[in-house]
């Protein structure tokens, strides 16, 4: 193919899903607007807590290893992202966020159709890896072999069997069994391929921890071991483009103070910890990193954390990107609001498109159903 | 008891339940195929451990803040009356609720409950009940449905996604159906939204929602509806919803796909045709629809197919019955069922109102990867009652029998799984090589010769085969 095409090869996604709902305004701390503290007397970071990065608006504790970043016009912070008619459902607003679809209910996720273009003849089953347990919508896409990772270290079938001759046995009729299985009919065939195709990523994906090697000691938590993972097989060189994870529950009701705290010293932990170690495997101009969640919350706190709001906030992370601030910091002003939730100003389907043209060379139009108008999110 | 006898049981309790033993099938082939039929359509106790004697000794079986899905699994593991878990699941994944909106356990049990008493009896009477469950009220905004200020959700979903199908009404339609249902909320609302925020936890120690009818919020003009006019209030709408020869089609053919196959052939319509038949002239009993498809020619005919995917619920469920490896009640069962959301069937949390996709659309190499592992290891554990009970059928028989023959005795013992030939083949591919390790002959094996894990083991490959997937 041309060369183009190989150079698109070597870039690298890493999505990093807040699930449950991130507190938008305790992430991206407003610590110079009175209504801020005045919408939360009981849920607000006090000003000397907050790391600025204006003298309007600052990071929340632990997210130092970010702002290390931002201070490198690494980091561009996407303000006031959103859809139209904003679903404070979890289940709903994920789903849209993952088919790129407000309207209506898809089943193909953007990033499965993004793995069906980058490898149209779908040679590589290793080419998106979730590390998480059962596949997130996002990657789902008819035909597309995506392999889900719990744990990379016992990851395959049936790892649990201790008796190495035993396991490759069971491995071995495994595999003639579901290569035997078609040609009956088309829901064999499918059967049989999609046992092949895990089987296939399984093989490839198992060595990876064997082969990396790292002066990065990340924390023992999910998502640090999920991007330690996700190192191990970028470094394994698998052609792994599409890497997604997610953390959480950000869904805040109650607690908050204490939990956002934590969730975020994992992350933040993670995150620079992660980008150390592309550094060190000198990945992070191939390297991007998009954090996002499915909304933001409310303005106003309920007394001990905030419940389901729409307007939220982005990052995307890395060398190759054209650090900064996109979209607006949405007023808190009361008419302002929307239905009390900060307002979204840019449609989430603008940073997918930029990401997938800008970064990936794709059409993003049939990816994100329809045209959107982009950021100039990278270098 | 000859071999189709056997395989036609076995059919019937894969599809109507969630799959039985060998065992446990020739004890019901002591009757006819006919009378466990009508046992399993006019269930009697249906000895589980009632819900408070487990919450006494245990709380919820949920680990955590839990939906109270561990719960209703336990129930689908432990009791006698298969078919009333699987019509229940049926109708959860029909008028899927999820918890997540409503935070609230209790009443999502409750309609959980409501599901299962109606389940056999009149459609029109579960359309009723469904319509004035608090969990779908809140679901689907129903208690802000008010007259003069409308909201369409549950009018539209009940004609598009519960009862009748796209295509069999227009949006006028939505908007009168949607009209009559106004006034019908949830009692004392705004307390029980904020009990539901304020605590996620103890699912089962708050008081459950209410239904309440508020007349003065009810639109009292007149509708049209499907082309009558009249005054219609909730239940004059699904008077005429069940009557649509749609709404009738659309039961039957749901209900078809879910217990019997995927896709609907020139055969498979027929087949719905007669439950229609059977919709319209029991008075709208499912127990008739369900009657008229099991005892059709078309699905006994299919006893040594696999025509339908099995939904992870179903694949666990049934996995656990035969391993017995949850016999008490214990939060251990909380792991299998995140299972089944690995597997893309979180219980008591649907995706979507759309329910869950099913068919083929059940398997990618992730929930593949899920479903293989969990069965493989389920049927490996010799340790597990039910697997050792299975094993120790073979003891005390002293008689060399074939490859072939021991690979069909465990295929049948673990329910009469139909196998294609060429899997077969593998499996007597690996038989061979094993016979070799341990030094046997694999053309006549000496029963009492085998280690149990070698049986175990087999039991594992048969339930990890594309076959065993599908029902």
């Amino acid at each position: 193919m041309t060369l183009a095409k190989s150079r698109t090869k070597e870039k690298k996604l890493v999505i990093v899903q807040l699930s449950g709902g991130n507190d938008y305004l305790n992430t991206v701390v407003p610590y110079n607007n009175d209504l801020y503290y005045d919408f939360r007397p009981s849920v607000s970071i006090k000003p000397e807590d907050v790391i600025p990065i204006d003298s309007n608006i600052g990071f929340r504790t632990h997210m130092e290893p970010i702002k290390r970043l931002w201070d490198q016009g690494k980091v561009a912070i996407i303000h006031g992202i959103g859809y139209p008619n904003p679903n404070r459902s979890h289940f709903r607003s994920m789903d849209i966020w993952h088919t790129a679809l407000p309207e209506d209910i898809g089943t193909e996720g953007w990033l499965g159709r993004t793995v069906r273009d980058l490898d149209p003849t779908s040679e590589n089953p290793a080419k998106a890896v979730n590390f998480g347990r059962g596949l997130p919508r996002a990657l789902q896409c008819r035909g597309i072999p995506i392999a889900s990772v719990g744990d990379l270290s016992t990851y395959g079938i049936m790892t649990d069997i201790e008796d190495l001759k035993m396991r490759e046995y069971a491995l071995d009729s495994f595999s003639k069994m579901y290569g035997g299985i078609q040609g009956k009919d088309a829901v064999m065939d499918f059967l049989g391929q999609t046992g092949l195709d895990a089987l296939k990523g399984a093989d490839i994906l198992r060595k990876a921890p064997e082969l990396y090697s790292s002066t990065v000691e990340y924390a023992e938590n999910p998502i640090a071991n999920a991007l330690k993972s996700a190192a191990q097989v970028m470094f394994a060189d698998l052609g792994t483009q599409i890497y997604f994870t997610q953390h959480g529950s950000f869904d805040t009701h109650s607690g908050e103070i204490f939990k956002h705290d934590l969730l975020w010293s994992e992350v933040g932990g993670a995150v620079g910890d992660f980008y150390d170690d592309l550094v060190e495997h000198n990945r992070q101009s191939e390297t991007t990193i998009f954090i996002y969640s499915e909304f933001g919350r409310r303005i106003k706190d309920n007394g001990s954390g905030t419940d389901h709001g729409s307007g939220g906030v982005a990052f995307l992370i890395g060398d190759s990107v054209n650090g900064g601030h996109y979209g607006e910091f949405p007023s808190l002003e009361e008419d302002q609001q929307l239905e009390g939730d900060l307002h979204f100003n840019n449609d989430f389907r603008m940073t997918y498109t930029s990401i997938l043209e800008q970064w990936f060379d794709l059409d993003a139009a049939e990816i994100v159903n329809g045209r959107f108008e982009k950021f100039d999110l990278f270098k | 008891m000859s071999k189709p006898e056997i395989e036609l049981m076995a059919h019937l309790i894969r599809n109507a339940g969630f799959g039985e033993t060998e065992p446990e099938l020739l004890a019901r082939c002591k009757n006819s195929y006919t009378d466990n039929l009508e046992f399993l359509l006019n269930p009697g106790d249906p000895e589980v451990m009632p819900q408070d004697i487990i919450l006494r000794m245990n709380g919820s079986l949920d680990e955590g803040p839990g939906t109270g899905a561990s719960d209703w699994m336990y129930r689908m593991v432990t009791t006698k009356n298969p078919l009333e878990e699987k019509l229940t699941l049926f109708f959860h994944g029909l008028f899927a609720v999820a918890y997540s909106k409503g935070n609230q356990a209790r009443s999502q049990l409750n309609q959980i409950d409501t599901f299962r008493r109606f389940a056999f009896g009149s459609f029109k009477d579960l359309l009723l009940e469904l319509s004035k469950d608090p969990a779908m009220i809140f679901w689907l905004d129903n208690n802000e449905n008010v007259s003069g200020n409308v909201n369409e959700n549950y009018g539209r979903e009940l004609l598009e996604l519960f009862a009748m199908g796209v295509g069999n009404y227009n949006e006028e339609d939505v908007k009168e159906c949607s009209r009559a249902f106004t006034g019908w909320t949830i009692y004392n609302m705004e307390y029980m939204r904020v009990k539901a925020i304020k605590d996620s936890f103890s699912p089962f120690g708050r008081i459950a929602w209410h239904f309440e009818y508020r007349d003065h919020e009810h639109d009292h003009g007149e509708k049209t509806f499907l082309g009558e006019k009249g005054k219609f209030n909730g239940e004059d709408i699904i008077d005429i919803i069940v009557r649509q020869p749609a709404t009738a089609r659309f039961i039957c053919q749901r209900l078809f796909q879910f217990f019997a196959c995927d896709k609907v052939d020139l055969k498979g319509a027929d087949v719905i045709s007669e439950m229609v038949r059977n919709y319209y002239e029991s008075g709208y009993q499912i127990r008739s629809v369900m009657r008229a498809l099991f005892s059709s020619d078309y699905f006994k005919s299919l006893a040594t197919e696999n025509c339908r995917v099995r939904n992870p619920v179903e694949l666990v469920v049934g996995a656990l019955r035969i391993s017995e490896s949850i016999s008490t009640p214990s939060p251990a069962i909380t792991s299998k069922l995140d299972t089944t959301n690995f597997m893309g069937q979180g219980l008591l949390r649907p995706p979507s109102v759309e329910g869950w996709h099913e068919a083929e659309e059940w398997i990618d190499s992730g929930s593949l990867v899920e479903r293989v592992n969990f069965v493989a290891k389920e049927f490996r554990d010799s340790s597990q009652p039910g697997i050792k009970k299975l094993l120790d059928s073979f003891i005390g028989h002293n008689q060399n029998i074939s490859s072939q023959d021991l690979i069909d005795r465990c295929t049948s013992l673990i329910g009469y799984v139909n196998l294609e030939s060429k899997t077969k083949e593998s499996l007597l591919k690996h038989i061979e090589r094993k016979c070799i390790d341990l030094d046997l002959n694999s053309k006549q094996i000496d029963i009492s010769q085998l280690p149990q894990e070698f049986i175990a083991e087999l039991f594992s490959l048969i339930s990890i085969t594309p076959e065993y997937q599908m029902a």
